[in-house]
């Protein structure tokens, strides 16, 4: 049976305030942050702005700083904050018993478009 | 004649908390329609699981926390069957089967199993001395241990986990608790609640080491210790497992009812089979699994309403904790991460030990966390569970229920000016409200004039939102407004300097302590202030401060400078500007090795290879690692490279060996972390060709010996060295030079450049410490040294030997056809 989140990890494996990748087969990632609060997001691994890799930023509140210009992005809804204006497409993930789980759908949808 | 009707038959299974209360409440309802059985696995009547840490910690005793007495049972003529679980049950049969036999047939079930402690699966697990803390015969057996004195050890730092450790710490034992997570009680506390959680833990003289994953339980025939997996070895003759529990859902399983994480119930706790119906913590509703209390008490109601009056419908519970370890006050409810256009409140008192968290959405609390003042606590959950607009109060929701609603008080100014004048404003030195408007009205209109004058807001500097809004009262339109003090970011008042003194002064060692202590506005600060605070304290507190990775900026994270196409670049060290085959063979064999695109010479004199993926990274420093090179630091805020001309060597006008100092130099100086970046240059006569006059520390050789020049830049804002001094050995520009650097790591601002840092203190003030202060600056000089000595590790080749691998591999590979012919 196929399901609807796929397992990629155990959430101790991405440190507190930091991030992760996963690299799909397109050669685009993936990169999944963990907050200060225990929190996970998913967003595409490429800042709205000159696509910086969101994953290497410095992460506090909900919030990543972008490595390249500092722009802020929410991890939430992959806005822009503050001044800035753009979006990075953000995909369903959720913690069951210290497994991420990433939802299946949307990576499907979103290596299709890739 | 009429006969009465038969009254249904109703078996429970659980005698806990959640199967006795669904019968109290089924019996309010109409105590004549069910003949009642319960049976319970625990030799006892229903007693108060939750008050079982009391009953640890020596403050209740087991008769205290029975909720329902034999008496209960009987007078409602209840059949309890305790000390006998039920091991099967026969759902086309109806009936149940307990463990010594006894087979009993119902009309309705009601499962009420509760949870089971989760016993983590490693070597070990089943000596004796380790046990769970979930029922009285766990406490007997802590008690019975603790009777015996010596070590123990609790695994897990939640809730269950810290009252356990605090028990046996009552009860004379030396406790270390082993948690997994960095912070405590992760689930229930944020970042700073948990620190300030922690600390007071250790000075109650328990061990707690976060961060520790456990290998394995190890001892001869009972329980002797634990080993983690970074080797530590922690004695102990208990062992408490407490890392968290599981719905307990074997039973139900195996009758075949539906079973996700727990037993799956409608809004009416009814399973998958109409006659059985379930509760408490076995239970899964919505998705949803519930470990505390209050969730049990409404779910009970729901079910006695759906099974015997008018269907209600449980509708899901939003929870809240409270730590049960007295003198230590900790709330948490809701939902406290952020996200989706959350608000952060934030009051810290340092001097109380107080930190208060309010999470707000579109004008709603939607999450609280409390520590050391929780007298606030159940109202703002009831402000949450009931959704209430709090925009009228949100000015002063943070200072609580009295001062929130304390007549029409709703502008913090009004507050303020309610105050009587003997109400103290300044608790560090002792000012009280009179005396601040006093000095205001006798002419010290600005915060610098008020804290000159009376020594208000002049310490701390927690008060200062006070004192401000004083002068703004007492003066009126001609009060200027805030002072312009360049605070370290948003999240503070308190300026680099302030942040810097007191880190020192007060001893702190971890981020969130000087977040905590200096009343930060945000519970995990900013990319501005996290990368500062991590330098001040490695700064302060040389080879003890741990290195908070989180806090630095991605090229400090992964030794190397990210690029615009998110691939790396590598510089590797070259003493002095100075190569040699060998170097230079293993420079291009790692070119051709990892496709780099480009390779360039760069200003400082070094070699930078372009284009190295973040996962090639570590096998690149290794190669270089073999040829003798080290890190280069061009990705730090860190000393990068002394440059040098060939000097008297081999120049017809060098003076004196240029070359050979600048590599002394770079030796003394390399691997040190600074506010920003630092260039060194060594030129061996006055014609510079080193171009030492446009870097952080210059030296030029001239024939009687050394001129020192200093804060020069070649960057958007050109500036010229000034000169410091002249020295007559290479000995004394090393000293002079090492000074300096100790001087600027210990006093600018972080991210401020020698240049503008000279500007601002005056080159005077840096003559006056370096040159003529010779005690001083043996002092800086040997403090420069003493924390190179714990600096100088090669970075790259703890990498490459596989030190944080995990920040150089991705998590795992999205191959979508791959994966889904696999399953």
């Amino acid at each position: 049976m196929i399901g609807d989140w796929i397992d990629v990890g155990a959430l101790v494996e991405i440190p507190m305030r930091g991030a992760r990748t996963i690299r799909m087969g397109t050669g685009e990632e993936i990169a999944v942050f963990r907050t200060a609060a225990n929190m996970v997001y998913a967003l595409v691994n490429r800042c709205p702005h000159k696509h910086g890799p969101l994953s290497q930023g410095i992460v506090h509140g909900d919030a990543v700083a972008c490595p390249l210009h500092n722009w802020r992005i929410s991890l939430s809804t992959g806005e822009a904050l503050g001044e800035d204006e753009g979006c990075v497409p953000t995909i369903p993930v959720k913690i069951d018993a210290g497994r991420i789980l990433i939802s299946r759908l949307a990576m499907l949808t979103y290596a299709a478009a890739a | 004649m009429l006969s009465p009707t038969p009254r249904e038959k109703l078996v429970v299974i659980g005698n806990g908390m959640a199967g006795c209360r669904a019968v109290e409440e089924i019996l309010a309802r109409d105590p004549g329609r069910f003949s009642i059985t319960i049976f319970g696995a625990e030799p006892h009547v229903n007693y108060n699981r939750i008050m079982l840490s009391p009953v640890l910690a020596g403050e209740k005793r087991f008769e205290d926390i029975i909720i329902n007495s034999e008496q209960w049972y009987a007078s409602n003529g209840i059949e309890l069957v305790s000390g006998d679980p039920v091991v099967a049950m026969d759902r086309v049969g109806r009936t149940v089967t307990s463990q010594q036999g006894r087979t009993i047939g119902y009309d309705r079930l009601l499962i009420a199993t509760g949870s089971d402690p989760f016993i983590i699966p490693v070597p070990g697990k089943d000596l004796p001395g380790v046990i769970s803390f979930r029922d009285m015969k766990d406490v007997d057996a802590m008690l019975a241990a603790a009777d015996q004195g010596g070590d123990a050890v609790v695994i897990g730092g939640g809730l269950l986990g810290l009252e356990a450790a605090h028990g046996l710490s009552l009860r004379g034992m030396k406790v270390t608790v082993i948690h997994l997570m960095p912070t405590l009680m992760e689930r229930q506390l944020d970042e700073a609640a948990g620190w300030l959680l922690k600390t007071e833990l250790e000075r109650r003289g328990q061990t707690i080491l976060t961060g520790a994953d456990t290998a394995e339980i190890f001892g001869d025939g009972k329980v002797e210790g634990v080993r983690l997996k970074d080797g530590r070895e922690i004695p102990a003759s208990l062992v408490v497992m407490a890392v968290g529990i599981r719905p307990s859902t074997a039973l139900a399983r195996e009758a075949g009812l539906a079973v996700g994480r727990g037993i799956q119930v409608d809004d009416h706790m009814v399973t998958s089979d109409e006659n059985v119906l379930a509760v408490g913590e076995c239970v899964e509703h919505n998705g949803n699994v519930y470990g505390l209390v209050a969730p049990l008490w409404e779910m009970c109601r729901a079910l006695a309403d759906g099974l015997v009056s008018e269907p209600s419908g449980y509708r899901g519970s939003v929870t809240s904790t409270k730590l049960k370890v007295s003198g230590i006050d900790v709330f948490s409810a809701g939902d406290f991460s952020g996200g989706n256009g959350a608000e952060d409140i934030v009051l810290r008192d340092a001097s109380r030990g107080v930190y208060k968290r309010v999470v707000l959405r579109d004008d709603r609390i939607v999450g609280t966390v409390l520590y050391g003042d929780t007298a606030d606590g159940s109202w703002y959950f009831d402000l949450l569970k009931k959704q209430e607009d709090v925009a009228s109060i949100r000015d002063v929701l943070i200072f609580g229920q009295a001062f929130a609603q304390g007549g029409g008080q709703a502008d913090p100014k009004a507050a303020v000016a309610a105050l009587s004048d003997d109400a103290e404003i300044c608790g560090c030195n002792g000012v009280s409200k009179g005396a601040v408007v006093s000095v205001i009205q006798s002419g010290a209109c600005t915060l610098d004039a008020v804290r000159a004058t009376c020594k208000a807001s002049a310490s701390c500097g927690s008060c200062t939102g006070l004192v401000e809004q004083l002068l703004s009262l007492t003066m009126g339109d001609d009060y200027e407004g805030e002072r312009a003090v360049r605070t370290i970011c948003k999240c503070s008042s308190f300026t680099h300097d302030d942040v810097r003194r007191e880190i020192v002064a007060q001893g702190m060692t971890s981020i969130p302590e000087v977040m905590q202590k200096l009343h930060w506005t945000t519970p995990d600060g900013c990319s501005s202030c996290r990368p500062a605070l991590n330098y001040y304290l490695l700064c302060a507190h040389p080879g003890v401060y741990i290195d908070d990775q989180q806090s630095r900026f991605v090229n400090e994270r992964l030794h190397a400078n990210i690029q615009k196409d998110g691939t790396y670049s590598v510089v590797p060290r070259m003493w002095g500007g100075i190569t040699n085959p060998r170097e230079l063979r293993a420079i291009a064999d790692v070119v051709e090795k990892y496709n780099a695109p480009m390779v360039k010479v760069t200003g400082g004199q070094r070699l930078d290879i372009f284009g190295i993926r973040k996962e090639d990274l570590p096998a690149v420093w290794a190669d270089l690692n073999a040829a003798g090179m080290v890190s280069g630091h061009a990705y730090g805020k860190a000393l990068r490279t002394v440059k040098t001309c060939v000097g008297s060597e081999w120049c017809r006008f060098g003076t004196q060996d240029s070359t050979g100092l600048g590599v002394q130099t770079e030796r003394m100086t390399w691997g040190s972390w600074m506010p920003h970046k630092f260039k060194i240059a060594v030129s061996g006569c006055p014609r510079n060709c080193a171009e030492a006059t446009i870097k952080d520390f210059g030296i030029i050789c001239v024939d009687s010996g050394y001129e020192l020049h200093v804060a020069g830049n070649g960057g958007i804002k050109l500036r010229a060295t000034d000169f410091l001094c002249k020295v007559a050995t290479e000995q004394q520009a090393l000293d002079h030079c090492a000074a300096f650097i100790q001087l600027y790591r210990e006093e600018a601002w972080y991210l401020e450049r020698t240049a503008p840092w000279v500007e601002r203190v005056g080159i005077d003030y840096v003559r006056q410490r370096i040159v003529e202060d010779e005690v001083g600056r043996e002092a800086l000089t040997s403090r420069f040294l003493y924390s190179q000595s714990f600096s100088q590790d090669d970075p790259w080749a703890e990498r490459a030997a596989g030190k944080d691998h995990e920040q150089h591999a991705h998590l795992g590979e999205f191959r979508p056809f791959i994966l889904e012919a696999a399953e």
